[in-house]
């Protein structure tokens, strides 16, 4: 009797003692193993403080400025001396490493700002859209076919070519434009959950609708929103890069790692390495989203787990 | 699936006419009355004459009726006059539209006879350093700006090495027909163009084989005592390889969209090239013409995709 209740008292522990763990638990816990996703954001962090960071980098270790010039030293090789050669010096001997840097705070800054624009668009449309349906939802439903039937960057440049481009006409345009992908997630998802019993049983106590979509469906629909945000920002720094160097992006002498290419492609029978370090910094910036993408849909997706399994 | 096929053909008209609205306001937007551009410097040109020309052009109608008018010439691909060639807009996209397709197939096929490959093997060998690199190159090529790649390689093999051509679909002066010459020309363009679906494909296909390998009726093939050959290449493949018609609406729109800055890269005679060149000095006809070209030609792709979905997976509704 007496050993009987001591295994009672010790061994068994009431379930409510053990610490619950939601979705956001079990996805920090696997990402912090993941060592290739942490690698992608290190690096992804860092890239974004050499920008920030720019005037600080130019001033105090390359003693350089990023608009200054110097007709003496043009197209120098990379060199470590002085540190401004780093990466060389473009045809009117700036310094490449420092117009890097800057180059990044543009490209870095359009990534961001527009994608938060897509998602301020994209996941209202998304939801409303799918979980009121009805006429609201086939348009919607019209206007996306529609933008995807045109090939994105035709309507970009045309749009670009018929308004100044600069960061901010950049960020409207990309902004605008580029919500579709999301929508489109965020109406499958919505309607997939508005049919759930959960819902059903939230309308049958009397919650709003405005309830419903921010307490129950919005919690369900936010994880690919972190996944599809990594993806996204990737995709507009290469879009901004693409449109930069068509010369409808960011315009010089504002650096930018689209129009430093395309300054560096006029000559890149002298200097190479101006064409190369521009490429590489995009490179890096967009594989490191994409790795972060990748990782938060391992780490967040319940799903994949079965795909890893067999 | 006769009915399939015209059901879906009927439901690309409106986004077809979705289309056409935004590729006529574009002419509708832009800044500059088109009848005083033209008019520009002559001399005694009065009020008058401009409001005949106004009326003559149907610019004085209301903007609906004009785009009535629009839409009428133009499914009758009669886009204008172009403002700096003075030839017919349609015609001059129409006439570029070959080489463009001929780039975007070429593309299409090395990401088939390359992505698939790669993402079988990676499956097959699941966890060898073949996967590694494999996955690596599936999330890598998707982050190498295409155009940088293309000018990156042109140093390489073309100002470097002297094995390729730079630029243009065949050496000036030498015979059409040349096929060496012209398979010489289209290799850099088609490679960076394919670039991207070939990382998707090798993505997609290792996702899927694996998928389609962890299937009861594998274990079935097994069982029976199959050889792992057939098991794999005549009972797991044929399913593995549905999503490669799937992905194709998202391959056929980066194609036709990466072909404008691949053909700027390359130099390469297509619509993309032509229809950018048009934008930048604003000649609108032909903006409009290469607009609806490209933009009907990913609709009546993403329509065959949507046939080939339905023969190659039987599991498809078609009513």
């Amino acid at each position: 009797m007496a050993t009987a209740a001591a295994t009672a008292g010790g061994v068994i522990v009431p379930a409510e003692a053990r610490p619950s763990r939601s979705l956001w638990d079990n996805a920090w816990y696997k990402l912090r193993r993941d060592r290739l996703t942490i690698a992608a954001s290190v690096t992804l962090v860092l890239l974004a403080l050499l920008s920030i960071l720019a005037p600080v980098f130019a001033d105090n270790v390359f003693h350089y400025k990023f608009e200054q010039q110097d007709l003496f030293h043009t197209y120098e090789k990379p060199s470590f001396d002085p540190p401004a050669y780093l990466l060389g010096t473009d045809e009117v001997g700036r310094s490449q490493v420092v117009r890097l840097l800057f180059g990044g705070q543009v490209s870095l800054f359009v990534g961001f700002v527009a994608a938060l624009v897509n998602f301020l668009v994209g996941v209202p449309v998304g939801l409303a859209a799918g979980y009121f349906r009805g006429p609201f939802d086939d348009f919607i439903n019209w206007l996306i076919t529609t933008l995807n039937g045109i090939p994105q960057i035709y309507l970009l440049l045309i749009i670009a070519a018929l308004w100044q481009p600069g960061p901010l006409t950049l960020i409207a345009i990309i902004g605008l434009l580029n919500w579709t992908g999301i929508t489109l997630y965020c109406r499958g998802q919505t309607i997939s959950l508005r049919e759930r019993e959960y819902i059903t049983s939230a309308h049958a106590i009397g919650a709003t609708h405005a309830r419903v979509i921010f307490k129950h469906i919005l919690p369900n629909v936010l994880p690919l929103i972190f996944i599809l945000a990594a993806i996204d920002v990737g995709g507009i720094v290469l879009l901004e890069s693409a449109l930069s160097f068509l010369g409808l992006g960011i315009l010089p002498p504002t650096p930018s790692w689209g129009n430093m290419l395309t300054g560096g492609a006029s000559y890149f029978v002298r200097a190479w390495w101006l064409v190369v370090s521009p490429g590489v910094m995009i490179f890096l910036t967009v594989l490191c989203l994409y790795l972060i993408g990748d990782g938060l849909r391992d780490a967040l997706d319940p799903r994949l787990k079965t795909h890893e399994s067999h | 699936m006769r009915n399939f096929l015209i059901r879906r053909a009927l439901y690309a008209i409106p986004t077809l006419i979705g289309i056409s609205i935004i590729t006529f306001a574009i002419a509708r937007l832009s800044p500059g009355d088109p009848i005083r551009l033209f008019t520009f410097g002559i001399k005694d040109f009065t009020q008058d004459d401009y409001l005949r020309l106004l009326h003559a052009y149907g610019l004085d109608k209301p903007i609906p009726l004009q785009y009535v008018d629009w839409l009428s010439n133009a499914v009758r691909l009669n886009f204008g006059e172009s403002l700096i060639y003075h030839r017919e807009a349609g015609t001059m996209i129409l006439e570029r539209l070959p080489n463009t397709l001929q780039l975007a197939v070429t593309a299409l096929m090395l990401q088939l006879i390359i992505g698939v490959p790669l993402g079988v093997v990676a499956a097959l060998r699941r966890g060898s350093w073949a996967d590694g690199a494999i996955r690596v190159f599936g999330v890598a090529g998707h982050a190498v700006p295409a155009f940088w790649l293309g000018q990156v390689l042109i140093i390489l093999f073309a100002i470097g090495l002297r094995w390729l051509p730079s630029q243009g679909m065949l050496t000036v002066g030498k015979d059409q027909l040349d096929l060496m010459d012209r398979l010489k020309h289209i290799l850099l363009p088609a490679f960076v163009l394919a670039l991207v679906g070939i990382a998707n494909y090798s993505r997609i296909l290792r996702t899927e084989t694996l998928d389609v390998l962890g299937q009861d009726y594998i274990r079935t093939a097994h069982a029976k005592g199959l050889r792992e050959r057939v098991v794999v290449y005549v009972h797991a493949l044929r399913n593995s390889l549905i999503p490669v018609v799937t992905a194709l609406g998202g391959i056929l729109a980066t194609l036709v969209g990466g072909a404008l800055v691949i053909e700027q890269v390359f130099s390469w005679p297509g619509i993309g090239q032509f229809t950018f060149q048009a934008a930048i000095a604003k000649d609108y006809p032909i903006v409009q013409a290469g607009v609806m070209i490209a933009s009907t030609l990913l609709v009546v792709s993403y329509v065959l995709r949507d046939l080939t979905y339905a023969i190659v997976d039987p599991r498809i509704k078609v009513a």
